[in-house]
């Protein structure tokens, strides 16, 4: 596309029917513990 | 139902333009004339985009651009349907981590600790190792077929009750060869105490480490004094550097927290990376009524500071100076699910906080409120009201967050900081929602510029 770039193939859509296993970090744990900032995670699957 | 304008954020940084389209996660990069479209097109309007900015670009260019962003509707990368709680996110959180407040004592004395210099609003005390395995035992009960199981060794100073942790540690092996599941451990430190023994002992035992610095020698000396008054950087760095050249710069974060007198936080952020560091979070303190509270005054100040921030992050990667900074990483293809992203941080329903004397509460930030404690490591949750409360308060259920655009970024906010200026975890702390949304253009520009050059090299 001329006036478009996407920089991302995003998963979220995909992720309604699938995710929830809960095997990720809790976000908390990590290195906030002031703030809860989950975006910024990786799925562990 | 959302409209139109609340599936898209756009935002100028740097000499970029950014449309992130808030349903489907996509990112794009686009030129100013699509960013102007964006205030007026919902898909369907040529007519009225036209008539409004033809007067700025040719009827034709604007016609492409239009041709290109159906495109994009019709691939869900814009406006993409609404999402709804998904079956996948079940009714109740099975409890896969816990922070066990080994010490409600500690050895500074900081001047803006939540947890009242360690305490916690009740007496010095540490956690014995009984409570410890108790607590053990415990996720293993309640995290169900979930392989991964998290402790994090906080405090107070964990450091300051190192025999139980080092028992508590043990049973933890133990009974993953018992059980199959995986711990992973992690310790918050203020550093005085890492000697060579405790060094080697982390190391040895493959504890993650959360080390707290403040940044500047000046700013960390002003907040964090010793319990005898006296400044503890020169300490805790020297301490620090021994600690992760010993474990090869591996599985460390340095955690520094600005507050109303350091607002020119990039200055911190870039003295922990010139002191060698390279793995960083540096995060606003919150505090209520307080002289180094963040207040509404100072938001234009921060915003400034944070574009700061993300062109000295760029700088110094370009550079080959490179660090991480926990708030701009972000994986924009495989991050987190929605349901992850519906539950959170976890508190009150899969992350649960052990006081030193083996009361349960939401998290660490909740220990000792009125109201909250949930139950003990022995007796289970007895409130069974509040995790339910706790797994109901995401952000397709809270008015301020169900139409904003970080909703699946930030995930509502931070329920103690929502319970201390509101007394209701489903009203979000508005300051932290406004620092929150700052930092997520910061962290998702960030990432768009990396995938640009990397697409380009």
């Amino acid at each position: 596309m001329k006036h478009i770039k996407t920089v991302n193939k995003p998963t979220l859509q995909k992720t309604l029917k699938t995710g929830g296993c809960g095997e990720c970090q809790a976000s908390c744990q990590s290195a906030c513990k002031t703030s809860c900032t989950v975006g910024n995670q990786v799925c562990e699957k | 139902m959302t409209n139109t304008k609340e599936k898209i954020h756009k935002f100028r940084q740097g000499d970029d333009f950014v449309l992130v389209d808030v349903n489907s996660g996509a990112v794009h990069l686009v030129d100013e004339m699509i960013y102007d479209i964006m205030d007026t097109f919902d898909g369907a309007n040529d007519e009225a985009v036209i008539a409004k900015l033809s007067g700025k670009y040719d009827k034709a260019e604007l016609s492409e651009c239009m041709d290109e962003l159906r495109q994009l509707i019709d691939e869900q990368m814009l406006f993409a349907p609404d999402i709804d709680v998904p079956p996948v996110f079940a009714q109740h959180g099975l409890v896969k981590s816990l922070c066990l407040m080994v010490a409600h004592d500690c050895n500074l004395r900081c001047k803006y600790c939540f947890g009242g210099t360690g305490e916690y609003s009740g007496v010095r005390q540490l956690m014995s190792a009984e409570t410890g395995k108790a607590a053990v035992d415990y996720i293993i009960n309640h995290c169900g077929a979930r392989k991964h199981c998290e402790i994090d060794f906080f405090g107070g100073e964990p450091l300051m009750n190192m025999p139980m942790i080092k028992e508590v540690t043990e049973y933890v092996r133990q009974r993953e060869k018992e059980t199959g599941k995986q711990f992973k451990l992690t310790l918050t430190t203020n550093g005085l105490l890492l000697n060579e023994e405790n060094r080697k002992w982390l190391n040895d035992n493959n504890i993650s480490l959360v080390l707290s610095l403040d940044g500047r020698k000046e700013v960390h000396d002003n907040m964090r004094p010793d319990a005898g008054g006296n400044g503890t950087y020169d300490r805790c760095v020297a301490n620090f550097k021994k600690m992760v050249d010993s474990r090869d710069g591996k599985d460390y974060f340095l955690r520094g927290t600005y507050t109303a007198e350091n607002l020119d936080f990039t200055k911190d952020v870039m003295s922990m990376a010139d002191e060698g560091f390279d793995v960083l979070s540096v995060e606003p303190v919150v505090l209520k009524d307080s002289p180094f509270g963040i207040t509404e005054e100072h938001l234009p100040q921060i915003f400034a500071e944070y574009d700061k921030l993300t062109e000295e992050y760029l700088k110094r990667r370009a550079e080959g100076k490179g660090f991480f900074f926990f708030h701009f990483n972000m994986d924009l293809s495989n991050g987190p699910c929605v349901a992850k992203r519906l539950a959170g941080c976890g508190a009150g329903h899969e992350y649960f906080a052990v006081a030193a004397n083996g009361d349960l509460y939401p998290c660490h930030q909740f220990v000792g409120r009125d109201g909250y404690k949930l139950g003990t490591v022995w007796t289970d949750v007895e409130n069974k009201e509040l995790p339910k409360k706790f797994r109901n308060a995401h952000v397709l259920n809270k008015e301020k967050c169900s139409n904003c655009w970080a909703r699946f970024y930030c995930s509502g906010g931070c329920h103690a900081n929502a319970d201390l200026f509101h007394g209701d975890i489903y009203q979000p702390y508005e300051i932290g929602c406004e620092l929150q949304k700052k930092r997520l253009e910061c962290a998702i520009y960030v990432q768009a510029v990396m995938a640009r050059e990397k697409e380009e090299a």
